[in-house]
């Protein structure tokens, strides 16, 4: 069965008044974050717990890493604890990688750098099936900070694979040098690269980018970039709405777009729990001694 | 239409028996032109008067009529500096040059880095100026280098182009990011070249002569070694540059590769640097002081071999007011720049009088070329286009008398030269503007 699959029933488990599992039961999972996260911490923490795992929480404020530990004596030392399933959150590419090398258990992205967030991207794919019955043929528009964004860079990767039709949409000084390379095509207009796109997919402006002369202003790039009615008028009239969230309304988004009835922000954040669940359950499947 | 400032004339005007020269169709020939409505409604050796019809008759006796010449480089003072020179007196100037169009730089007080100031000279030329003036904003706030300006919405605004003044974005990301993004919005941009650590206490051009003077100097190299930059900047980015002044051949040479390898680089002269050379600085005279700074009689050369070979764009007058306070003073101390609207054709003619330049040529630098580079519709003779035009009486010898100058500031390193050719009839939007019979505009 495939990933999106096993989602759905996850999708109709979690919708039950009786949501537990045994899958992961006796089985030990930490969520390791470096790096500031709520819907994927927390996504990950509950579909854990409804697959009858022990969670642990682990974020950089609360270890020894902020006391100047590396990032692979931290892996060193909670690997020296038995775990079954890390899943890792580091602000750095390639960090999740380099950690796997260093442990026994399993190890899941949740996000390193700018690389990848391959649940992001699953979770994504999930939701626009539910809505358009498949992701093949579809336009989908990828909005806003490419250069910074592992969401863009899975999204690419996976909707690619599944047969869709991936745009990039941002202003010069936020695409990656090579971008159209990874199989998309690239718009520095949102009028241009919104029509006829079956999926608007806007990201996060990475605010602590802005001083450093990609953009001039908020106020502009809203202007030219934010998705408001007018440049969503270029799409398909049923067009979804997405984020990856947190949103900055306002700035990526007008906040009446971002609460249309077009918009399946929201529902996205409840498909990050089901495609979290359906990886750790392909995943018990692979775990040794079963 | 968005770019014109002064109203478009409702009188019909026919303009005959004159010599038609217009460098963007290669046309010059005999003939006349009938303006309706602020445009040229039609031209060509069939305008005489019995096509006039209603319009009101000018012989031009054979003169050169041809497009109004658009200055891609005026200081006009305004905001900040209004005792130098306004909107009003710069375009009063620029129209006794001959000079249509001008666009206007950012290093004004405050800066035109922001929307709110486009719109101010927008309005302030639409009430007070007597030509065309499109505002270049900055390419960075404050012009500091640091953070671009909001490029795009004061595109919109109307910012012709963008320009970091008088100074070099010495930051090459900064630089890149600046072409990058302008380019998602068509916008050009106007770069300064002076390397600013090269140029630092330089006051003249580096050699035999700032030596003998005693005074620091600027290597031509802070210049090319500026261009050289940015042309890898343009060739990573594909963004459209200008560079706003070039005055040594090292630079020509740059720009000569830069557009064999195709790239989009066009590049600027003034008229100082094709008319004057470092030994007229003589003893300290600092109207003779300006940036880039004037060059040696080779660069000179070069600047209008460059000019005749097309490889030099536009000339630009780099009208820049500056009075006693700013001038009266020794050399190293005084400010830089030299009024030039209303010198700016007299001296480029000289270059078509001693043959180094052919008249379409030298018209066409003036005219279509920065056109072109601005996206303006004006530049040519063309039915419909904006019945921006002068004409040019090619011999008339003129001396350049400094109280006679419209400008608020005398600065001109022209003072007391003997000049061949001058503007004698200025029209903007089908209107006369600068009449050298009448006497119109002169100064009280």
């Amino acid at each position: 069965m495939t990933l999106l699959d096993l989602s759905e029933q996850a999708v109709t488990l979690s919708r039950q008044i009786d949501k537990k599992r045994d899958d992961l039961r006796g089985r030990t999972l930490i969520n390791l974050f470096f790096e500031a996260s709520t819907r994927t911490q927390s996504s990950f923490e509950l579909a854990g717990k409804r697959l009858g795992a022990d969670v642990m929480n682990m974020s950089v404020g609360t270890s020894s890493v902020q006391k100047g530990e590396t990032l692979i004596d931290t892996a060193v030392t909670l690997n020296a604890m038995r775990p079954d399933i890390l899943v890792v959150r580091h602000y750095a590419a390639g960090a999740v990688e380099l950690l796997a090398q260093k442990v026994d258990c399993s190890v899941i992205n949740a996000g390193d750098g700018s690389h990848e967030h391959p649940t992001q991207a699953l979770l994504d794919a999930l939701t626009i099936r539910r809505h358009k019955g498949r992701v093949e043929g579809l336009i989908v528009a990828i909005c806003g900070d490419i250069l910074h964004s592992r969401v863009a860079r899975s999204n690419i990767l996976l909707l690619n694979a599944l047969g869709a039709r991936v745009r990039v949409v941002a202003p010069s000084t936020l695409l990656a040098a090579g971008i159209e390379r990874l199989g998309v095509e690239v718009y520095t207009s949102m009028r241009e690269g919104l029509a006829d796109a079956d999926i608007v997919m806007m990201l996060r402006l990475q605010r602590e980018r802005m001083t450093s002369s990609l953009i001039p202003s908020q106020r502009e790039y809203f202007h030219f970039f934010g998705l408001d009615y007018d440049k969503l008028a270029r799409a398909k009239p049923d067009a979804l709405i997405m984020h990856p969230g947190p949103m900055n309304r306002g700035v990526e988004i007008d906040s009446n777009v971002a609460d249309d009835t077009r918009s399946v922000i929201r529902e996205q954040v409840e498909m990050g729990v089901a495609v979290r669940m359906a990886v750790l359950q392909a995943l018990a499947r692979h775990l040794p001694n079963r | 239409m968005r770019d014109r400032n002064p109203q478009p004339s409702s009188e019909a005007l026919a303009l005959i028996n004159a010599r038609l020269v217009d460098p963007a169709s290669r046309l010059d020939q005999r003939g006349g032109v009938l303006i309706r409505d602020g445009l040229i409604a039609d031209f060509g050796p069939y305008i005489d008067a019995g096509a006039a019809g209603d319009a009101e008759i000018v012989d031009c006796a054979g003169l050169v009529l041809a497009p109004g010449l658009i200055d891609m480089m005026v200081f006009a003072g305004e905001p900040g500096h209004e005792h130098r020179e306004t909107l009003a007196t710069a375009s009063r100037a620029a129209s006794a040059g001959g000079v249509t169009t001008v666009a206007c730089m950012p290093n004004t007080d405050p800066v035109i880095d922001d929307v709110a100031l486009v719109d101010f000279i927008l309005r302030r030329a639409r009430d007070t100026a007597l030509v065309n003036v499109h505002p270049m904003a900055a390419t960075t706030k404050g012009l500091l280098g640091e953070e671009m300006t909001e490029i795009g919405l004061l595109r919109e605004a109307g910012a012709i182009a963008f320009s970091n003044g008088k100074t070099s974005i010495a930051n090459a990301k900064v630089m890149r990011h600046a072409l990058a993004y302008a380019k998602d919005f068509g916008a050009l941009i106007v770069h300064h070249l002076e390397d600013p650590w090269l140029a630092q206490d330089g006051v003249m051009n580096e050699g035999e002569v700032a030596t003998r003077l005693g005074l620091r100097g600027i290597p031509a190299a802070a210049e090319t070694i500026m261009l050289e930059r940015d042309i890898r900047l343009v060739e990573l980015t594909g963004g459209r540059y200008h560079a706003a002044q070039i005055s040594c051949r090292a630079s020509l040479d740059v720009i000569r590769t830069a557009k064999l390898m195709g790239l989009p680089v066009t590049c600027g002269v003034s008229i100082n640097h094709l008319a004057l050379n470092e030994n007229d600085i003589g003893s300290y005279r600092t109207f003779f002081k300006m940036k880039p700074p004037l060059r040696s009689e080779a660069d000179r050369r070069a600047m209008v071999e460059g000019v005749a070979s097309g490889d030099i764009d536009v000339i630009v007058s780099v009208h820049d007011p500056r009075g006693a306070e700013g001038k009266r003073r020794p050399f190293a101390e005084a400010a830089d720049g030299a009024v030039g609207l209303e010198t700016l054709l007299g001296a480029a003619l000289g270059l078509y009088h001693n043959g180094h330049v052919d008249l379409p040529q030298l018209l066409r630098v003036l005219t279509a070329n920065p056109a072109g580079l601005l996206g303006l519709g004006s530049g040519r003779l063309a039915r419909g286009a904006p019945a921006d035009l002068v004409l040019i009486d090619l011999d008339k010898p003129w001396t350049v008398e400094p109280e006679r100058l419209r400008s608020k500031s005398k600065n001109t390193p022209f003072d007391g030269a003997r000049l061949q050719g001058r503007a004698m009839l200025t029209i903007v939007a089908g209107r006369v503007v600068y009449d050298y019979a009448e006497g119109l505009g002169l100064n009280p």
